[in-house]
């Protein structure tokens, strides 16, 4: 029957590959590929002559460099922290370079959506955004400013002071993290439910003249979800890499 | 029949068995339940974004930063209850 034949795969299946060797697999794989080409494109589109117009690779590593600067480091952090824009723009690329994969036929796996990548990444965007408000402001007067915000009656910071400190310090780190794996999770296993779901009706052995044209609905579930992705695919980098420079602009300047 | 024959069965599973049960019943709950909030919480949010670009085209690329940071923290509500589905239903 349908439902015997249909039945979702273990989440390990789908989301595990044979190692290549040692513990390096496909996602570990995709993590190496983004961060190759990515270099590459830059490096080429640096040492390039800049006198004459741009044109090509360069094109679209301008491109993407002014994206970073305009959409995300203006509208943040303000003309102060342009000095940002290398980091949040290897960020950005890598993030939507693991991304990607999620959709592109043969490979079909977003590396973002195994725990480990997002997980360093909010790490280190902790540690960094930390770092910074402690040597803008010292250690104290950055405690002061996170857990003591101003314009507050003094009483109420009995309240306020844990919850600023969870969702500083403990909160933040974990939703970015969570957010950029769940999405590219879910995206993943949308996409593998509709594909079985089309394949299971392609090849069913029972009432075919029923099932088998049925199989266009999921098939065309299927395509609005891979278009779906690309987006996906985008603004998950867009929305990491924009709170990452927010989160870095309110510890290097409290006051905004 | 078979399909009714294992849960006529249930009432004498074993607590692994009925944990199981109660995990997979219980997964898709928090999902929708997780999944309510969000939903109003983004519509809403863009919602007044599209009345607010409408109203001022000029502010555009400012609300729509702004817009797109405030789905980010809804939408991080509805993206926990889909862990948890994963982490008690898979």
């Amino acid at each position: 029957m349908i439902a015997e034949s249909f039945s979702f795969p273990e989440i390990n299946s789908i989301l595990r590959w044979q190692d290549l060797f040692g513990s390096f697999n496909k996602v570990a794989l995709i993590a190496v590929a983004a961060t190759v080409i990515s270099a590459t494109v830059f490096l080429i589109a640096a040492r390039k002559d800049a006198s004459v117009a741009p044109k090509g690779v360069r094109n679209l590593a301008e491109t993407s460099v002014e994206f970073i600067e305009n959409g995300i480091v203006m509208q943040t952090m303000g003309k102060d922290g342009l000095g940002w824009t290398p980091f949040l723009l290897s960020l950005f690329v890598f993030i939507y370079l693991c991304n990607a994969p999620g959709i592109i036929p043969i490979i079909y796996m977003p590396a973002t959506a195994r725990m480990a990548i997002p997980m360093f990444l909010a790490l280190l965007v902790w540690v960094i955004y930390n770092g910074v408000g402690i040597k803008h402001q010292g250690l104290g007067g950055y405690l002061k400013s996170t857990l003591f915000p101003p314009g507050v009656p003094v009483l109420l910071y009995i309240l306020v002071t844990p919850i600023e400190f969870i969702s500083n310090i403990l909160v933040r780190p974990f939703s970015l993290m969570v957010r950029l794996f769940a999405n590219m999770l879910a995206g993943h296993i949308l996409l593998v439910t509709f594909a079985l779901l089309t394949q299971s009706l392609v090849t069913a052995e029972t009432m075919k003249f029923v099932l088998k044209p049925m199989m266009v609905l999921p098939f065309f579930m299927l395509l609005f979800l891979t278009a779906f992705e690309v987006l996906v695919a985008f603004l998950q980098a867009y929305i990491f890499t924009i709170l990452t420079a927010v989160y870095i602009g309110g510890a290097a300047h409290p006051e905004h | 029949m078979e399909a009714f024959s294992h849960i006529a069965a249930a009432g004498t599973s074993t607590p692994a068995e009925l944990k199981a049960q109660a995990a997979a019943s219980s997964a898709g709950f928090a999902y929708g339940l997780a999944a309510i909030g969000p939903g109003i919480g983004i519509g809403y949010l863009v919602g007044k974004s599209v009345e607010a670009m409408a109203r001022q085209p000029e502010a555009a690329g400012m609300v729509r930063t702004t817009m797109f940071l405030g789905i980010a923290f809804t939408e991080a509500l509805a993206l926990i209850g889909f862990v948890v589905f994963i982490l008690i239903g898979l």
